[in-house]
C-alpha cells in the first residue's frame, strides 16, 4: 500500500546552520507518529517542511504517491508553481503551537472559510461540514463566538476542527499544547487522541511524553537534526537504546 | 472692541456655503476611496520582496510626503497641462488629494500589516489558500480593523485639506466664504461662519467614524 507519507534522504538549513541532515521517515495509514527531541532538533522544521512552509534543499517527501514542493527539470530541482504548492498543501492539515484563528471571524467561519475558498464548496454544505466538526471538537455551542471570546483550550480546538473539516490525508500537530494553561492540556490532548483513536493518520510534535507514549503507534526521536531512534512507544520509553535517548527522557516528565 | 456683528450677509449666501460643503465633501470622499486603493498597493510594494516594487513604492511615498500638498495641487492644476495633461479644475483636484491621501494611507496600513503576526498568513497556507486569498480575506481585513482609529484621523485631516481647492478655484466652502468676504467686507462673520462650518462637519465626521470602529473593531 503506498504511504500516507515517505520522507527521503530530507536536508535542510538555515543559511549555514543545517536543521536536518539526512531525514527518512515513512507514515501508514492510521499511524499515529510522535516526533519527540529537545528544543532545536528539528521536530518542528521537519513538521513544516512536510507543509511545504519550509523550503528544503535535498531529498523528497510524498503524499499518498505525490512528490510535493518541487520538480525535476532537465536535472535541475524547481519549486512547483503557487497554485499547485496550495493543492499540495491541503493534502494536509496543521494545528499550531499558537492556534493562528482568524480573528475577525467566528469559530464557525473559521472553519468555513477554507471549506468555501479552497474546496468551493457551497456555503451551505461548508456550513453543515464546519458543524459537524465543531461538534466533534465540543465547540458546537460556541460556533458564534470569536477567537478573542474564546479560551486557548477552546481556540486550539476551533483550529483542530479547521484543519480537519478539509478532510486532509494527514494530520500534522505543532506542539498544539505548548502554550496552553496547564489546566486546559488535557480538553485539547482529548480531542487529539479522540480523533486518533477514529483512525486518523497523524504526525506530532509534542512534549508531553505521557500523552505521546499513550496515543502513538510510533515514535520518533530527534537529535541534532536527524533520527536518533525510533520504535513503538514501549521500546522508545520502556528500552531506549541510546545515552542520549535516555538522557532525553530522564529529564522529561512522563 | 467697536465692531457691530452683522449675519445677514452670511445669511442670505447659505446656499453657496452649503454647496460649497457638499462638494467638499464629495471631494473627500472620492479622494480617500481612491486614496486607500492607492495606499494598500503601496503598503504592499514597501514590503514586497521585490527590490524594485519596493523602490518604487518609497519612492512615490516620499516624493508625495516630502512635497506642500498646496504645491501638489498648483503643479497638477497648473503644469501637468504644459507636459500635454490638462485636467478639468476638480478631476485635477481629485487626482492631486488621492495621490496625497494614497501616501500616507500607506504609511498607516504598512504599520498594521508589519503588526501582524506570521501565524495568520500560515494557517492561510495551511487551508489551501493562495496568497492574494489570504491577503484578501485575512489580512487585509484584519489590517483594516487595527489601523481603524488612525484611519479616522487622517480622513479628517484630507477632508480640512479639501479647502486648498479654492487656490485653482475650486467651488468649495473655503472658496465661497472668500467670494462672501470680498463682495460683503465682513471679513469677522464670514471667517468665523466658515470655521464653525468645518469644525461642525469634522465633528460629525468623527462620530460617524467612532460608530463604524465600535462596530467593526474585533471582538474580544
Amino acid at each position: 500500500m503506498t504511504p500516507v507519507l515517505k520522507i527521503t534522504d530530507l536536508h535542510k538549513s538555515f543559511g549555514d546552520v543545517k536543521v536536518l541532515t539526512g531525514i527518512d521517515l515513512t507514515v501508514q495509514k492510521g499511524d499515529v507518529v510522535s516526533l519527540i527531541g529537545s528544543s532545536g532538533s528539528g521536530k518542528t522544521t521537519l513538521l513544516r517542511c512536510v507543509n511545504l512552509l519550509e523550503e528544503f534543499e535535498r531529498g523528497t517527501i510524498e503524499i499518498a504517491g505525490e512528490a510535493i514542493g518541487y520538480r525535476e527539470e532537465g536535472g535541475r530541482r524547481r519549486r512547483l508553481p503557487e497554485r499547485q504548492i496550495a493543492r499540495q498543501r491541503a493534502m494536509t492539515g496543521m494545528a499550531f503551537q499558537q492556534f493562528n484563528l482568524f480573528p475577525h471571524m467566528t469559530a464557525l467561519k473559521n472553519v468555513m472559510l477554507g471549506l468555501v475558498k479552497t474546496k468551493k464548496l457551497g456555503q451551505d454544505e461548508a456550513r453543515a461540514i464546519a458543524e459537524k466538526w465543531l461538534d466533534r471538537v465540543g465547540m458546537i455551542e460556541r460556533k458564534d463566538h470569536f477567537p478573542g471570546q474564546l479560551s486557548g483550550g477552546q481556540q486550539q480546538r476551533v483550529a483542530i476542527a479547521r484543519a480537519i473539516a478539509m478532510n486532509p490525508q494527514l494530520m500534522l500537530f505543532d506542539e498544539v499544547t505548548s502554550s496552553l494553561d496547564p489546566e486546559l492540556v488535557q480538553e485539547v490532548l482529548a480531542v487529539v487522541r479522540d480523533l486518533a483513536a477514529d483512525g486518523m493518520t497523524m504526525l506530532i510534535v509534542t512534549h508531553e511524553m505521557r500523552f505521546a507514549r499513550d496515543v502513538s503507534t510510533k515514535v520518533v526521536f530527534m537529535d541534532q537534526g536527524r533520527i536518533a531512534e525510533e520504535g513503538p512507544p514501549e521500546a522508545v520509553f520502556g528500552a531506549p537504546k541510546s545515552e542520549r535517548l535516555a538522557g532525553f527522557l530522564a529529564n522529561s516528565e512522563i | 472692541m467697536d465692531y457691530d456683528f452683522n449675519f445677514a450677509v452670511i445669511w442670505r449666501n447659505w446656499d453657496l456655503l452649503a454647496s460649497g460643503l457638499g462638494l467638499g465633501l464629495f471631494l473627500a470622499v472620492v479622494s480617500i476611496a481612491i486614496g486607500c486603493v492607492i495606499g494598500l498597493v503601496a503598503a504592499f510594494g514597501m514590503l514586497s520582496k521585490h527590490r524594485v516594487l519596493r523602490w518604487l513604492s518609497l519612492s512615490y511615498v516620499s516624493a508625495i510626503r516630502n512635497t506642500p500638498i498646496l504645491v501638489l495641487i498648483l503643479f497638477t492644476y497648473f503644469a501637468l497641462p504644459q507636459l500635454g495633461v490638462a485636467l478639468e479644475k476638480i478631476p485635477s483636484f481629485i487626482l492631486t488629494l488621492s495621490l496625497y491621501a494614497g501616501a500616507y494611507l500607506s504609511e498607516v496600513f504598512r504599520a498594521g500589516l508589519v503588526a501582524q503576526p506570521k501565524g495568520l498568513r500560515e494557517a492561510g497556507l495551511a487551508i489551501g489558500l493562495t496568497e492574494l486569498k489570504i491577503r484578501a480575506y485575512i489580512i487585509v481585513p484584519v489590517m483594516l480593523r487595527n489601523v481603524l482609529p488612525s484611519l479616522s484621523n487622517n480622513f479628517i485631516s484630507l477632508f480640512k485639506d479639501t479647502s486648498l481647492a479654492a487656490a485653482i478655484a475650486v467651488p468649495d466652502l473655503t472658496f465661497y466664504a472668500r467670494k462672501i468676504n470680498v463682495e460683503s467686507f465682513r471679513v469677522i462673520e464670514t471667517w468665523m461662519v466658515a470655521s464653525l462650518i468645518y469644525v461642525a462637519t469634522c465633528y460629525a465626521i468623527a462620530a460617524v467614524l467612532r460608530r463604524l470602529e465600535r462596530r467593526l473593531a474585533i471582538p474580544r
